[in-house]
């Protein structure tokens, strides 16, 4: 049985019906990763710790303790601190650095060192490559190396969180964590041809994800479908006390997400609960405007007529101030990172540079040998808009576009239930065609900025391929807590078509 | 006001702001939940979050709120009701963040007041305002200095400070010293801080600047740092005071700076001037919301602080104290005063009142002799073993149980004062030494019975005295006949004497002078 395209729920099956083991799911992600090494979305294998935690994970199912995710392998985005794995954020500034605790996030899906068969009891594969501390969006900035796009090796697989896409578009994992600052969940999945979704802010906790801009930070799951996403952030999601900036609201578990689980848990097919009959698409104009690739635009225009097809009506909506999301982010997103980032002095831990004659002077080697050029260049950038006398006219300014780009869409969904659009300009391109031009790059995020910054759920669904067979991605944009309809409402869609089961012919 | 001026040269002005870094006396950090005892070894109170490791979040400690509340009530100033963490930027080794947590534009307390009483003058500094802060840690050079490195201590780490800042209002050194004193009063009276300047408890920071009399813009400032005793802030004050004036009057400019006061020189000394100031690019810390206070809160806490639960006004502050045990025990102003210099002082007296011995001659808690026993034996006797310690924090090696005991016993008649008096400075001074921990206030009765210290009242053993004393000193009791009254002293002094301090004085008064009449 081929195990690297079947859906959670079929893996639940195979184990609980004893098809397979949870060690041997876990040798067979292994070993498919293993093979794969050309992509570089790996960063740490430890073959004898997964196996340890899957025997575990088996012993669990064999007690009859088994939830729905026991056993399944899952694999973290390696900006989650793990007690025994590396956690390097894909920085030589944590090169060899091993956390003496675990995220929340792999707390609660299980799969953290030593102590698995806590949380949801999932089997932790290994650590997943990514953009330097989440900063890019090709994740050539790595510091062990960009990441190659299943669909073609020549290609950028997106990022931040692109070593997370193209594991799971190899089939290396079947579901992996990923984290959202600007659009670092949605971009590489859309451009890996997988689905993912960024909740709300506050719904997944913070506390041991690598900070990169506090106030935009978001983790979220990244799987092969709408269904398998919404077992993943059930999972993930929850207050957290060690998180200030964590939900603490019964709304944080809609019913829709509750029923979700339950179909998926049985087995059968996910009975939503909702239908997408009546309900009201906004389509922003903003999103379509020059800059939007022709082959993106036209698979997005083709699920949109897929969505109206199901039963939805398209409603034209204004986001008037989304190209301002770009210099607001590039503002914001800075600034919190040159403050989060000054822990990093070789002081108490990480690299420390070898050449110093005085304090100052390890602190500012350690930091410019640590780094790379895009973190300094952020780092910079963030310590100059914070800086005496520029504070009002950039940082505060960006404050204040950033709360009325939350009223633009506070206006939008007036009108509709859900903001759909592409989730980026363009398909994935070349490697090391945007290295040079910092903000040809930047312009990229610019339909998943305004939801970041808005602190909105955002998703993306694969919905087509553009020019040499490249996968498009469809944004699904929804409001506060509002992940439930979402994530039935991309479900429904992926009932009708199938670009979410199509994988690239060199993985499959 | 001439007195505030004693240092200053005639036609000057001295202008001082102080700003004090108060430690709260939580349990756990203000962002973490490791402990905040003082003198651990290094780096055994410091967890993942005070280390700044990689994923950790901060989360407030409310507490230290509660404090913050406390002090704002305590003050009479205005409690934000919503206030804003940012974030202090500087690399430092023993920051670990690179950044310190405090509050800039919205602190969580604003305004209030503090008064104080120089030379007989009544005057009321103003405050700006009180933040809250993480303090850092420490870097330790001493006894490393032949290894080549130096040592982070993270202990300290995430202590919570509450910063207090005065207005530019002070215009001496013993205003300065006064109102450092009254705050350090308040502070410990309401329970926040420990008030202990040796272990950096309490540490004040001082803008000093001067100006000629009538000038109205104020001149250059300069800020003292590292100030850890009341002496010192005002002899440094003084030094920086006349250090500015001859440098102005000399044709010099005051720099704008921050200068260490060296004790051991009585100096001030330039740390850092304003060039090299850091520009910490403050911004709200995204890790943490804004504080909210709710009035339900503040009220709750204000109840909680309240001397008499029925009155909304009787805040326990030390200037409403003095005033409820006038009118509750009806103690003179000046006693009243006295006995509210200290919350521990004040709380002997409270505790020595409620000991009051219930006999059947009455309840001594409402007897006014009884109360006057115990302010004055508090005043001179508990108030002169605080004196002996330079330390403001000082400890109470008597409980106030077995203090009340002894003042109770002297209102018996079962000990004298002048016994009550030995016993307590033998009891003091022992279980400092000793550090046997505070003696049971039952030990009282015990030490009593063991020793014979019961006072002789039984009047046929005292006449029975009095008569040797009279047979054996024939030539004082001619004196006395003879209308010397000083000679009735050495008499009393011999039955004293012969009694081994133990007879009742008033009893040996009156028995003599019956004897001596016949």
């Amino acid at each position: 049985m081929s195990f690297a395209n079947a859906s959670l729920s079929a893996l639940r099956v195979a184990l609980d019906t004893k098809q397979v083991s949870a060690t041997e799911l876990a040798e067979y992600f292994l070993a498919r990763a293993e093979k794969a090494l050309t992509l570089n979305a790996f960063l740490h294998i430890d073959r004898g710790l997964t196996l340890s935690q899957a025997r575990e994970a088996d012993a669990r199912i064999a007690r009859g303790e088994a939830g729905a995710l026991t056993g399944i392998p899952v694999a973290h985005k390696d900006i989650f601190v793990t007690r025994d794995w590396r956690s390097t954020a894909g920085s030589n500034m944590l090169a060899d650095y091993i956390s003496p605790f675990d995220a929340a996030v792999v707390e609660k899906l299980g799969g953290g060192g030593g102590k698995s068969g806590n949380g949801a009891g999932m089997v932790c594969l290994g650590k997943l490559n990514c953009d330097e501390f989440a900063m890019g969006s090709s994740n050539e900035n790595s510091a062990f190396g960009p990441v190659k796009n299943p669909w073609n090796l020549t290609k950028i697989p997106g990022g931040s969180s692109g070593g997370s896409a193209a594991a799971i578009a190899a089939g290396l994992t079947p579901a992996a964590t990923g984290t959202d600052t600007g659009g670092s969940l949605r971009q590489p999945a859309a451009m890996c041809g997988i689905t993912a979704i960024k909740p709300t802010y506050g719904r997944v906790s913070r506390y041991g994800m690598i900070a990169f801009a506090s106030s935009l930070d978001q983790g979220g799951p990244m799987a092969k479908s709408a269904e398998d996403c919404a077992l993943l952030l059930d999972a993930m999601a929850g207050f957290d006390e060690r998180d200030s900036t964590s939900l603490n609201s019964e709304i944080a578990k809609t019913p829709i997400m509750a029923r979700f689980v339950a179909a998926f848990a049985s087995g059968k097919p996910a009975d939503t609960g909702s239908t997408l009959q009546g309900m009201r698409i906004g389509v922003p104009k903003e999103f379509f405007g020059p800059g939007l690739a022709t082959d993106v635009a036209n698979a997005v225009e083709r699920a949109l007529k897929e969505f109206e097809k199901l039963g939805a009506t398209r409603v034209d909506i204004s986001l008037p101030r989304t190209t301002l999301s770009i210099p607001a982010y590039y503002v914001i997103a800075p600034a919190e990172a040159s403050s989060n980032l000054s822990r990093f002095d070789g002081v108490r831990y990480g690299h420390r540079s070898k050449k110093y004659s005085d304090l100052a002077e390890m602190i500012a080697n350690s930091r410019a040998e640590g780094f790379g050029p895009e973190v300094k260049r952020r780092i910079l950038t963030g310590a100059y808009v914070l800086s005496h006398g520029y504070y009002d006219a950039y940082y505060l300014q960006a404050q204040r576009v950033r709360r009325l780009i939350g009223l633009d869409f506070q206006e939008a969904f007036k009108s509709c239930d859900f903001i759909l659009g592409p989730v980026a300009p363009t398909t994935a391109w070349d490697i090391g065609a945007k290295n040079n031009d910092p903000v040809a790059m930047y312009l990229e995020d610019i339909y998943t900025l305004g939801v970041s910054l808005a602190g909105l759920p955002g998703m993306s669904v694969p919905c087509g391929f553009g020019d040499g067979n490249m996968p498009v991605g469809l944004q699904i944009i929804g409001n506060y807590f509002d992940e439930g309809r979402m994530l039935a409402a991309a479900h429904q869609y992926q009932q009708v078509t199938d670009w979410h089961t199509r994988r690239p012919e060199a993985f499959s | 006001m001439s007195g505030s001026f004693a240092n200053t040269p005639a036609g000057w002005e001295v202008v001082i702001g102080l700003e004090t870094h108060t430690q709260l006396s939580t349990a756990s950090k203000i962002f973490s939940g490791s402990p905040t005892q003082y003198g651990a070894p290094p780096n055994t109170q410091a967890n993942a979050v005070d280390l700044a490791l990689p994923g950790t979040l901060p989360v407030l400690n409310k507490v230290a709120v509660e404090c913050a509340i406390k002090f704002g009530l305590a003050v009479n100033a205005k409690i934000a009701p919503r206030s804003i963490f940012a974030r202090k930027n500087y690399f430092y080794p023993d920051l670990p963040k690179g950044y310190q947590i405090s509050q800039y534009e919205l602190p969580v307390v604003i305004g209030g007041e503090v008064n104080i009483t120089v030379a007989g003058v009544e005057k009321t500094v103003q405050l700006t305002r009180a933040h809250l802060e993480e303090d850092a840690g420490k870097s330790l050079h001493e006894g490393l200095e032949t290894s080549g490195v130096s040592g982070i201590d993270l202990n300290r780490a995430g202590t919570p400070l509450l910063e207090i800042v005065t207005e530019p209002c002070i215009a001496s050194a013993e205003e300065a010293v006064a109102y450092a004193k009254a705050l350090h009063s308040i502070v410990t009276w309401i329970g926040i801080c420990d008030g202990n300047m040796q272990e950096g408890s309490f540490r004040c920071d001082a803008n000093v600047s001067v100006r000629r009399k009538g000038e109205l813009k104020l001149g250059t400032r300069a800020e003292i740092k590292n100030v850890n005793s009341f002496r010192f802030l005002e002899k440094a004050i003084q030094y920086e005071v006349r250090r500015q004036i001859e440098l102005i009057e000399d044709g010099g400019r005051v720099m704008q700076e921050t200068r260490l006061y060296d004790s051991d020189r009585d100096e001030t000394r330039s740390m850092r001037s304003k060039e090299d100031a850091m520009d910490y690019r403050y911004f709200p810390d995204p890790d943490l919301l804004p504080l909210e206070i709710s009035r339900a809160w503040i009220d709750q806490i204000h109840d909680e602080m309240l001397i008499d639960k029925s009155d909304p006004t009787s805040l326990d502050v030390p200037e409403r104290m003095a005033v409820w045990l006038r009118r509750a025990y009806g103690v003179s102003a000046a006693d009243a005063r006295a006995l509210t210099a200290d919350y521990t002082i004040c709380g002997y007296f409270r505790e020595a009142v409620l000991n009051g011995p219930r006999t059947l001659l009455g309840d001594a808690r409402t007897n006014p002799a009884y109360i006057k026993l115990c302010a004055n034996f508090v005043i001179s006797e508990v108030n002169k073993k605080r004196n002996e310690s330079d330390d403001p924090s000082w400890k109470r090696w008597v409980s106030e149980e077995t203090a009340g005991q002894l003042i109770a016993k002297v209102f018996e008649g079962i000990i004298s004062l002048n016994t009550a008096r030995q016993l307590f400075s033998e009891f003091w001074d022992t279980d400092k030494v000793g550090a046997v921990g505070m003696r049971d206030a039952s030990a009282v009765d015990e030490i009593i019975e063991k020793r014979g210290l019961q006072q002789v009242t039984d009047s046929t053993a005292i006449e029975k005295m009095v008569d040797d004393v009279i047979n054996a000193n024939q030539k004082s009791v001619e004196e006395y006949k003879a209308g010397k009254e000083k000679a009735l002293n050495a008499l009393f002094g011999q039955v004293m004497r012969a009694s081994n301090k133990t007879a009742n004085p008033a009893q040996v008064t009156e028995i003599l002078k019956r004897k001596l009449s016949l």
